[in-house]
């Protein structure tokens, strides 16, 4: 499986998703944010960090490189695109998601572990995934999703809720909301569900020396969808 | 402007220096070249009063490949890698604008690092605020946490380990030192030293702004009731843009262009010009109009003293500008040729085709001042005569929740959740622990990071606190089983024209001295902050001591957290029940006087030596420094980390149950060990002579003494979790 991780000036969780899906297997190019065509790939991360500073808007001056309109025509083809973190506020800007992400309720840089409910597995990202709920670990500033009710009507009649904040147990409640998300949404897809994006990285979560091992899961249960 | 005696004083030197001046130049100074002798000149840049005691610091080692004198000290871990690091203050500016002084301290220090061509791994730091209760304290405290993590956040480096005090002599100077390791291959360091003649000197980064101009000379001086106009002397941070210098730099150094490199810190242009010629013997001539500016019309003076951040000095090969400017164009940055070496031994910087600076290198570095300030020595404080039957009164349970929930002992979760300690995927040891520890990436290697301070013993007794810290630090990284390597030191005091204040600093410097030596654990590189001081009011010293150490398996790494029930705890080290200068004395007996608990190198060696052993025969489960609190809270700080209880006994011994749980003696670990490895473990210690106290076996969730007194882990864990998040949400 081939992978592609794009660097715009500014991410700097590039190197650690490239480490993630070489371990788990996928052949992963560095795509360089100004080149214009994307190498043939099975998928497409959008990385963690601070493009461009977070200046203006977060994401919103990556959403407009060079090569977003290949990665833009590659999702709206059907192809594979995951964005965390600032690569989940990238992907809000260009619209492949829906919705927008605040700054965190309590004004303050979150950085844990959470635990996250699979709402969704009818699709290639968390298809087959034994677990209902994972640990993942969440570093942000603004994470804080939000949509108007028209929206978020649409979001849910089309089951596009990927992943909701919650106990280890699973249930949801605003307690395990750690910045303020509506319905405690952690990640979400386009209407296809080849789009994702959210806030948790799971490339921070694939050994056990590391905060914990349920990236791993993630990364494995991926891979195999996508063979 | 005319430059005259008054003009000098107003640039913060004295009447001596300016007369030394004239008469250095056989001629008057003009203003911009009066600007680079106050920056050159001023106590953050030249180290005027302390020089003559850094000297007497042990800097050399095995595993010391750079020692003090260079962007940051490097020392060796082994397979051709290297580790670079340093700690830096950012003291005054923070105290006058907490978010953008914080955030350009903890640029700066990264700056450092990879200038010598290291990519930076893991952020540390040290932070002392006020009285809780001050009126500033909890805006300082915010402004400063977030500037951490806004620019370390950004940069995308771990911040893993820190340490934060609260204390009154802090209300008017609070005290922000970041610190910083990378990672370098030994055979790719960079330094400063310029070499050849008629080589490029290229600016490259941001452009030059009229911020930070006279920073250095503000942090040379004690606050006054100005001290708001002093804002405009504060940088301002741009993490991204050090972002893209951060990776235009490391790209840059892949091939054989770089000649010195020199990032532009303290005094900007000034002292990064001046360090590169003075340190290869060359002159360097700059042409100042090629200087890349934020606004119009700035002038040689301004330019020259503009501290505006994330910028460096590059001596290139020639030949190599069109190579080296392709990337810095990718990422963005400016670049420009802005002079050239030459062999004048002169600063000589030209502005409209005028000279408009020409100054003798040497006279600005080797014939800087020195001064043999006046000190006077600290008398070791009387033993506190402390009354049995005011320690029979107390409830141990009570006082135990108090020394919890004490600000300087209580969880800082608050904060450290506010740094990214993760990115990077090699943070094995997080924040909370006795030292942070991060991968090499890619190997078995791992190293291990702390940083310490105890100004309450130092202000008791200088020499005596100045051992303890370092000494602490050595326990630091002993505990998570990492062999303590070397040291960087931030040497925070008052001002040095008090005879006290130096006094202070000479006696710490003494005791870092002996006790570094000792342990073979040598100071690398530091920074010295004077004029911590509010009009006559200054701090307590408060050296700061960050070490570092190396883990050779990571699988070997110790976490505090109790493991398992029914393992065995034990206490390391003699516990004799000095409470003078403890936080139970302090904090319950009021009582602020007394002598720090004393430091026995030899044991504090033997014992930390022998932990390692037992650590490297795989016979520790959990281990933990007894500092603060003495071994009660660091067994009830083991059991909340671990979710476990535990059965604690006093030994019989000749003290009572307050002073045995509450001492602060020194070289004590607890230690968690499996029931059948008792012997063997016992086996060692007695081998090596190391004293030994069985506290107890651990339980599921609650803890007792000796089997009367009961409380469950989860009240204890509220009591040490609270005080910090409600005092910042009221």
């Amino acid at each position: 499986m081939k992978s592609s991780v794009i660097t715009f000036p500014g991410s700097n969780c590039d190197r650690d998703i490239d480490v993630a899906l070489k371990k788990f297997g996928f052949k992963n190019k560095m795509v360089w944010h100004a080149d214009a065509e994307l190498p043939k790939s099975d998928l497409i991360v959008l990385p963690g960090g601070f493009s461009y500073g977070d200046y203006l808007r977060c994401g919103s001056m990556a959403s407009k490189s060079k090569i977003m309109q290949s990665v833009i025509n590659f999702a709206n083809s059907g192809g594979m695109v995951m964005g965390i973190c600032n690569g989940f506020q990238i992907l809000v800007e260009t619209g492949l998601v829906p919705g927008v992400l605040l700054r965190n309720k309590y004004l303050e840089f979150i950085c844990k572990n959470v635990f996250v409910k699979i709402n969704n597995k009818k699709n290639k990202f968390f298809g087959n995934v034994d677990n209902e709920v994972l640990e993942f670990h969440i570093a942000h500033n603004e994470g804080n999703f939000f949509c108007t009710k028209d929206q978020l009507k649409e979001i849910e009649d089309n089951e596009q809720i990927a992943i909701n904040y919650c106990d280890k147990n699973g249930k949801i409640a605003e307690q395990f909301n750690p910045n303020g998300s509506v319905k405690n949404i952690a990640g979400i897809f386009n209407r296809k569900k080849n789009v994702l994006g959210m806030m948790p990285h799971p490339e921070r979560m694939i050994d056990i020396s590391l905060s914990g091992e349920d990236g791993s899961i993630f990364f494995n249960n991926l891979i195999n969808n996508l063979k | 402007m005319t430059v005259n005696e008054i003009v000098a004083l107003d640039h913060g030197l004295k009447k001596e220096e300016y007369a030394k001046i004239c008469e250095l130049l056989k001629r008057k100074p003009n203003i911009t070249e009066l600007g680079i002798f106050s920056a050159m000149w001023n106590e953050h840049c030249s180290y005027k009063s302390s020089k003559l005691h850094l000297k007497t610091l042990p800097t050399k080692g095995k595993k010391v490949i750079q020692g003090p004198g260079e962007n940051a000290g490097v020392i060796d871990i082994e397979d051709n890698d290297a580790i670079v690091f340093k700690i830096e203050s950012h003291n005054h500016p923070s105290f006058i604008e907490p978010y953008q002084g914080a955030a350009t301290g903890v640029g700066g220090i990264m700056r450092d690092i990879f200038t010598m061509g290291a990519r930076p791994i893991a952020n540390l730091n040290s932070i002392h605020f006020g009285s809780p209760q001050h009126k500033k304290t909890k805006n300082l405290l915010r402004g400063v946490v977030h500037g951490i993590g806004g620019y370390g956040n950004c940069m995308g480096v771990p911040t893993i380990a820190g340490q934060t005090c609260f204390d009154s002599s802090y209300n008017g100077n609070i005290l922000v030192n970041a610190m910083t390791l990378g990672l370098v291959k030994k055979d790719k360091i960079f330094y400063s030293k310029a070499a050849g003649l008629n080589k490029p000197v290229i600016y490259v980064g941001s452009k030059t702004g009229r911020d930070g101009i006279h920073g250095a000379s503000m942090a040379s001086a004690s606050f006054d009731e100005k001290i708001e106009e002093k804002k405009p002397t504060v940088q301002v941070g741009d993490p991204f843009t050090e972002k893209l210098l951060l990776e235009a730099c490391l790209e840059l150094m892949t091939g054989d262009s770089i000649i010195a490199i020199q990032d532009m810190g303290a005094a900007g242009l000034t002292s990064s010009s001046i360090e590169m010629a003075s340190k290869g013997n060359l002159g360097i001539e700059i042409n100042l109009n090629k200087v890349p500016c934020r606004e119009a019309k700035m002038s040689p003076y301004e330019i020259m003293l503009s501290e505006s951040q994330e910028r460096m000095l590059i001596v290139l090969e020639n030949g190599k500008e069109e190579h080296a400017k392709k990337i810095f164009d990718k990422w963005n940055l400016d670049f420009a040729v802005i002079g050239k070496t030459t062999n004048s031994k002169k600063i000589q910087l030209f502005f409209d085709n005028k000279i408009v600076a020409d100054i003798p290198v040497s006279t600005l570095v080797e014939n800087s001042p020195m001064y043999d300030r006046k000190w006077k020595k600290a008398k070791l404080p009387k033993k506190n005569k402390i009354k049995k039957s005011d320690l029979k009164n107390l409830k141990i349970i009570d006082v135990l929740k108090k020394v919890l929930a004490n600000p300087n002992i209580c969880s800082k979760e608050w904060i450290w959740q506010q740094y990214d300690h993760t990115v990077m995927g090699d943070t094995i040891q997080k924040p909370g622990g006795d030292a942070g520890v991060v991968r090499i990436h890619g190997t078995n290697k791992a190293v291990a990071a702390s940083v310490d301070s105890s100004a309450n013993y130092c202000w008791a007794h200088p020499i005596t606190g100045g051992k303890q810290i370092v000494c602490e630090s050595f326990r630091n990284l002993i505990s998570v089983g990492a062999k303590p390597i070397a040291i960087t030191n931030c040497l925070n005091f008052g001002s040095p024209e008090i005879q006290e204040n130096m006094g202070e600093f000479v006696e710490c410097v003494k005791g870092i001295g002996e006790a570094s030596e000792y342990l073979k654990f040598p100071v690398v590189s530091g920074n010295v902050s004077f004029y911590n001081q509010t009009k006559n009011v200054g701090i307590k010293p408060t050296p700061a001591i960050g070490g570092v150490g190396l883990i050779k398996d990571y699988n070997k790494m110790i976490s505090m957290d109790f493991k398992n029930v029914n393992n065995i705890v034990l206490a390391i080290g003699k516990t004799e029940g000095h409470l003078d200068q403890s936080v139970f004395a302090r904090n319950i007996l009021d009582e602020k006087n007394g002598p720090p608990p004393e430091i026995n190198l030899f044991n504090e060696k033997n014992n930390g030596e022998t932990l390692l052993k037992l650590i490297e025969n795989n016979l520790v489960k959990s281990a933990h420094d007894v500092s603060l609190g003495g071994i009660i809270t660091a067994v009830v700080k083991m059991c909340i980390k671990g979710n476990k209880g535990i059965n604690l006994k006093k030994p019989k011994s000749l003290i009572n149950e307050m002073e045995y749980f509450f001492a602060e003696d020194q070289g004590r670990y607890i230690i968690e060990i499996n029931k059948i490895d008792l012997k063997k473990v016992i086996d060692i210690l007695n081998k090596n002579a190391v004293h030994y106290d069985e506290l107890g076996t651990i339980n599921e969730n609650e803890l007792f003494i000796n089997e009367k007194t009961k409380v469950t882990i989860d009240e204890l864990r509220s009591f040490n979790t609270r005080w910090l998040k409600e005092y910042m949400s009221k």
